[in-house]
């Protein structure tokens, strides 16, 4: 066993750089004793020295620390994407003002990178204790984040609401865990599916446990019902924040979702024809999904048309999303898959794209009410074309990279002859272009208000992150045969053959 | 066949996307020569028109196209996406393919023609001429490439991304009530999208490429009833999930057209939307509605369509005679020609439902007339409103002797869309009836829409009198007549509508040849044999 555990520290180099470098930055943080961009610069070189080490993992397939985490294809995706999101939000997070007037120094680049760590071992863990310990990271780094401005009242109702719902959530998924423990006898996800493929899985046992886990893995990506502390906490907590929690934070949940339903409930190890797995029968988890994928893109779609601050908005969209995210997983088989993989990487980019809009524009009026944002498009035309560029892609319409991962959902859907759930899901983001629209309508087609004086420039800095957003958003939308491939190589997971 | 390259790059790229170009260059004349911007702009549609006579030059009309690869002409195909299966059933191909036949040809000239007019007809935009000028230029680009895709995938991101310039065109440069109609008509395309992106994926689905064994994008492919697996969704012949997928196809088309009832976002677009928009909206882009139809439901869904001959000749009936009974009713100038303009379109569909040669070419005929009459009828009000900033028919009258040019070109416009012989519609509309009466199952329905005729002379006759006619209100004592650069932008419009007239052949014969094999495929494919 230590010879094993000792074995596996050599694939552990990713995530022990994410350690070494978030205590870097704390022990600079207080050699410096005030703000300074250097943290920042020293954790994103860490996370791409870590980026590099998950390069050179490309392939492999094993499990580490006695069957606790994997490293596959799958995680490997996941841990690309949270080291681009959390370098976006760490640059986000030096551009806003927010951060920048709260009383902390620069405890908010450790706390980023906690919960990048255990994003990552949210992604690649295949044992239910593992599974709860690293969603407790990134709780627990969220829940201090989102009161990160302490003066700020809205921000410490956020963090206290944050806390009591995710206790209470991760409280009930516990307990369904310690059933499932009970009922199978392992912790070891791959064991749990055996004994159930065996024995009568239709006991009310693990229905009971399934609803329940759904209900801790939903508070974490934010699936109706279990969404209501989303809209407060997203507009309580600093934007650069809210970003981190609606991209990188619900990615991992996504990514530990995924893996825990698709393996726990397989009949076997096997794929079958066109990819798919085969599921044990009597244990009806994609209807529960299903019918939480419609009501989640039904409640945010419609409730976002009614916001009238651009964070809330925002916040209402993800939890959209996250409806059109979970069809993939309704499919069940690889192509729904590559589909979720293909969506999140898209809504990586238009979503910190559409925050950083935000950081921008509420840097210069101290504001994210959408009415005062009237005419916007005249005083800074650069910011209000990209926020075209994101807004247009959020509902999908073609030629942006929202509009490949739709389709491919979409495509997923009708390829298993879900045909209902493609058109519900499609008229969904009909509904959703009217809020994105209405967004671009007040900067675009309302004049600018009279008191507001002309011009507001960015320096290059905050234009050129806005470019490194905005053309991916565009290129991957006309070329996207690199995601396409990149996706489908990720699908595979751990043990599925 | 002769190549046509410029530096390596085809004619139809560049046709297509010269004006993405001028959006390029557009965006970057600096502050200090804003006022070239709408000169530049205008060279790029120009530029267009020219490389579009050289297509028409060298156009070879015997070839018929439709669902022949070797019958297409000025062919680029290129891969654009394509993945390997790694695992499972997950390689895609999708590739960049354009093509003109004898569908797309005409559709081709009037894009060019009326792009070309309506970059003229915007000199008078006045407010952030940069934005609009990309935008418009953007737009362009979409249509022209609707009309050349060839890959079903293509087609629809150029069907999509030509909504997001109409809707800042209407929104920011439109008039009172620009937002509601601008959104309007931005939901209902895209409500009708979503059914086209239903049938499109259950399309690719079913289909399997005889030769690389894949599913596929390709229209031409599509259109084989051999690539369809008789297995799959689509399979088979009158099923029930073909005629849903034709309906679904026809929903999203006839929010385009538009059919009634999913008419009314075009009157409020109309009304809204800018002189130079509406011209475009008219001329071209209720065309897409009908193209989608010949270009993708009828050859794909043979069967289909021939079995919803029946319910589409009776809503072509009810475009006519409901749109006629509306313009007539109507007090602003702009909201009649909307109307008439449903009118109109109905023709189209009833042409397209009789199924016979004749009607079919009538159909096209119609679309290419109906754009260029529309297009002279929105020029003039535009020029009747920059004068006297109203539109309200009964606050005219007398104008003929005030404005006697105006007057002139104004009355071959009407003419022409009241159908009277020796103007370009008559011939397209007696196409379509002639087509319609041939087919049985229609004959009826045909019988009762030429009282749509009656109708639209009646409305016409009637606001030439209410404009023209009677006494001059005193407030107009001092308007001023058409000027130079207006009667420049719609004169080339009038010459083909009289042109066309008499000896209507130089469109005819572009399409004739692919409209027999339209006809006869889709006859042959369904099983069922029209007309006799």
């Amino acid at each position: 066993m230590q010879q094993q555990i000792l074995n596996s520290l050599s694939n552990f180099l990713p995530e022990a750089t994410i350690v070494i470098t978030l205590i870097a930055c704390l022990v600079l943080d207080l050699i410096l004793k005030r703000k300074s961009v250097s943290v920042s610069i020293l954790a994103i070189t860490g996370l791409i020295v870590s980026f590099y080490f998950v390069t050179q993992q490309t392939g492999l397939k094993e499990s580490l620390f006695c069957d606790m985490i994997v490293i596959d294809p799958y995680s490997l995706f996941f841990k690309y994407l949270f080291i681009v999101s959390t370098i976006f939000v760490i640059i986000f997070a030096e551009s806003s003002k927010e951060i920048k007037k709260s009383v902390h120094t620069n405890e908010h680049v450790t706390l980023i990178l906690a919960l990048t760590l255990g994003a990552f071992l949210m992604a690649s863990s295949i044992n239910l204790l593992m599974m709860y310990l690293s969603l407790e990271t990134v709780s627990i780094a969220s829940y201090i984040l989102a009161g990160y401005t302490k003066n700020v009242k809205r921000s410490s109702e956020a963090s206290m609401k944050y806390v009591i719902y995710g206790a209470a959530s991760s409280g009930i998924m516990l307990y369904a865990m310690s059933m499932l423990y009970g009922f199978t006898g392992s912790m070891n996800i791959f064991e749990i599916s055996s004994f159930l493929a065996q024995t009568d899985s239709s006991n009310p046992v693990v229905i009971v446990s399934i609803i329940m886990v759904t209900a801790g893995f939903g508070y974490k990506i934010s699936s109706v019902p279990f969404h209501f502390w989303t809209p407060d906490v997203y507009e309580g907590a600093p934007i650069p924040i809210t970003t981190f929690l609606a991209v990188t934070s619900s990615a991992a949940g996504f990514a530990v979702m995924i893996r825990f339903f698709n393996i726990t409930f397989l009949e076997s190890f096997q794929l079958g024809l066109n990819g798919s797995w085969q599921i044990i029968g009597s244990i009806k988890w994609t209807e529960i999904i299903a019918v939480l994928s419609v009501a989640s893109m039904v409640i945010g779609n419609f409730v976002a048309i009614w916001q009238t601050s651009l964070k809330r908005l925002l916040a209402y969209s993800s939890i959209a999303h996250s409806g059109y995210l979970m069809l993939g997983l309704v499919v069940a088989n690889q192509m729904g898959l590559a589909a979720m993989l293909i969506y999140l990487f898209a809504y990586m980019f238009m979503n910190l794209g559409a925050f950083y809009v935000v950081i921008m524009i509420s840097n210069k009026l101290n504001t994210d009410e959408i009415e005062s944002m009237q005419g916007l498009a005249y005083r800074s035309p650069f910011v209000c074309a990209a926020m075209g560029i994101f807004m247009f892609s959020l509902s999908g319409i073609p030629a942006t990279v929202g509009f490949i991962g739709k389709f491919y959902i979409f495509a997923a859907l009708i390829n298993s002859d879900m045909i209902w759930l493609a058109i519900i899901a499609m008229l969904n983001s009909v509904v959703s272009l009217f809020f994105y629209v209405k967004v671009l309508k007040v900067m675009y087609l309302k004049k600018p208000l009279d008191d507001a004086e002309s011009k507001i420039s960015y320096s290059f800095g905050y234009n050129l992150v806005l470019i490194l957003l905005a053309v991916p958003t565009i290129l991957f939308g006309l070329y996207f045969a690199p995601i396409l491939k990149f996706a489908e190589s990720s699908v595979a997971m751990f043990g599925i053959n | 066949m002769v190549e046509f390259k410029l530096f390596g790059i085809g004619i139809l790229s560049w046709i297509v996307f010269l004006p993405i170009v001028g959006m390029i260059v557009v965006l970057l004349i600096p502050k200090s020569l804003t006022k070239s911007v709408k000169y530049v702009a205008l060279m790029f549609p120009f530029i267009q028109m020219i490389l579009c006579v050289v297509l028409w030059m060298n156009y070879d009309k015997f070839l018929p196209g439709v669902n022949t690869l070797e019958g297409f002409q000025f062919i680029e195909k290129f891969t654009w996406i394509n993945v390997q299966a790694l695992l499972w059933d997950g390689s895609v191909h999708i590739d960049y393919f354009l093509g003109l036949d004898g569908i797309s040809m005409p559709m081709i000239l009037l894009t060019s023609l009326i792009s070309f007019v309506g970059a003229l007809a915007s000199f008078s935009v006045k407010k952030n001429e940069k934005g609009y000028y990309a935008m418009y230029l953007l737009l362009v680009t979409g249509m022209m490439g609707v009309f050349c895709a060839l890959d079903f995938f293509l087609f629809f991101v150029f069907w999509e991304v030509m909504l997001l310039p109409m809707y800042f065109l209407i929104g920011i440069w439109g008039g009172k009530r620009r937002e509601y109609a601008a959104i309007k008509f931005f939901l209902y395309t895209l409500f009708g999208s979503v059914f086209i992106l239903v049938a499109m994926l259950a399309l690719y689905f079913s289909s399997k490429d005889p030769a690389t064994g894949l599913h596929t994008f390709n229209m031409l492919t599509l259109m084989d009833p051999q690539a369809i697996q008789s297995d799959s969704l689509l399979g088979g012949i009158g099923t029930n999930f073909r005629y849903l997928a034709f309906v679904a196809l026809f929903i999203g088309f006839a929010i385009k057209v538009p059919i009634f009832p999913f008419h009314t976002w075009l009157p409020d677009a109309h009304v809204e939307a800018p002189t130079a928009i509406s011209v475009i909206l008219a001329g071209v882009l209720l065309k897409m509605g009908a193209y989608g139809i010949l270009r993708i439901s009828y050859p794909m869904f043979p069967d289909a369509a021939i079995y919803f001959i029946y319910p589409m000749a009776i809503l072509g009936m009810i475009n006519i005679i409901y749109g006629a009974l509306c313009a007539m009713a109507q007090t602003d100038f702009k909201k009649l020609i909307a109307y008439s303009s449903i009118s109109h379109m109905g023709y189209v569909i009833l042409g397209i439902a009789s199924t016979t040669t004749i009607g079919m070419n009538g159909a096209i005929l119609q679309m290419f007339n109906h754009g260029t009459i529309t297009a002279v009828l929105f020029l003039m009000v535009g020029v009747l409103y920059d004068r006297a900033h109203t539109r309200g028919l009964d606050d005219f009258g007398g104008l003929a002797n005030k404005m006697p040019k105006y007057f002139g070109v104004t009355i071959i416009g009407f003419f022409a869309a009241l159908g009277l012989p020796g103007l370009s519609a008559f011939i397209s509309e007696a196409f379509v009836f002639l087509g319609g009466f041939q087919n049985e199952t229609i004959r009826v329905i045909t019988i009762i829409s030429t009282l749509g005729i009656v109708l639209n002379a009646a409305y016409i006759l009637w606001t030439t009198q209410r404009v023209f006619f009677g006494k001059l209100p005193e407030r107009w004592g001092s308007i001023t007549d058409i000027n130079g650069r207006e009667l420049l932008s719609v004169v080339p419009l009038i010459i083909i509508i009289i042109i066309l007239g008499v000896y209507p052949a130089p469109i005819l014969d572009l399409m004739s040849s692919s409209v027999n094999h339209l006809v006869s495929f889709v006859t042959e494919a369904s099983g069922i044999v029209v007309g006799q």
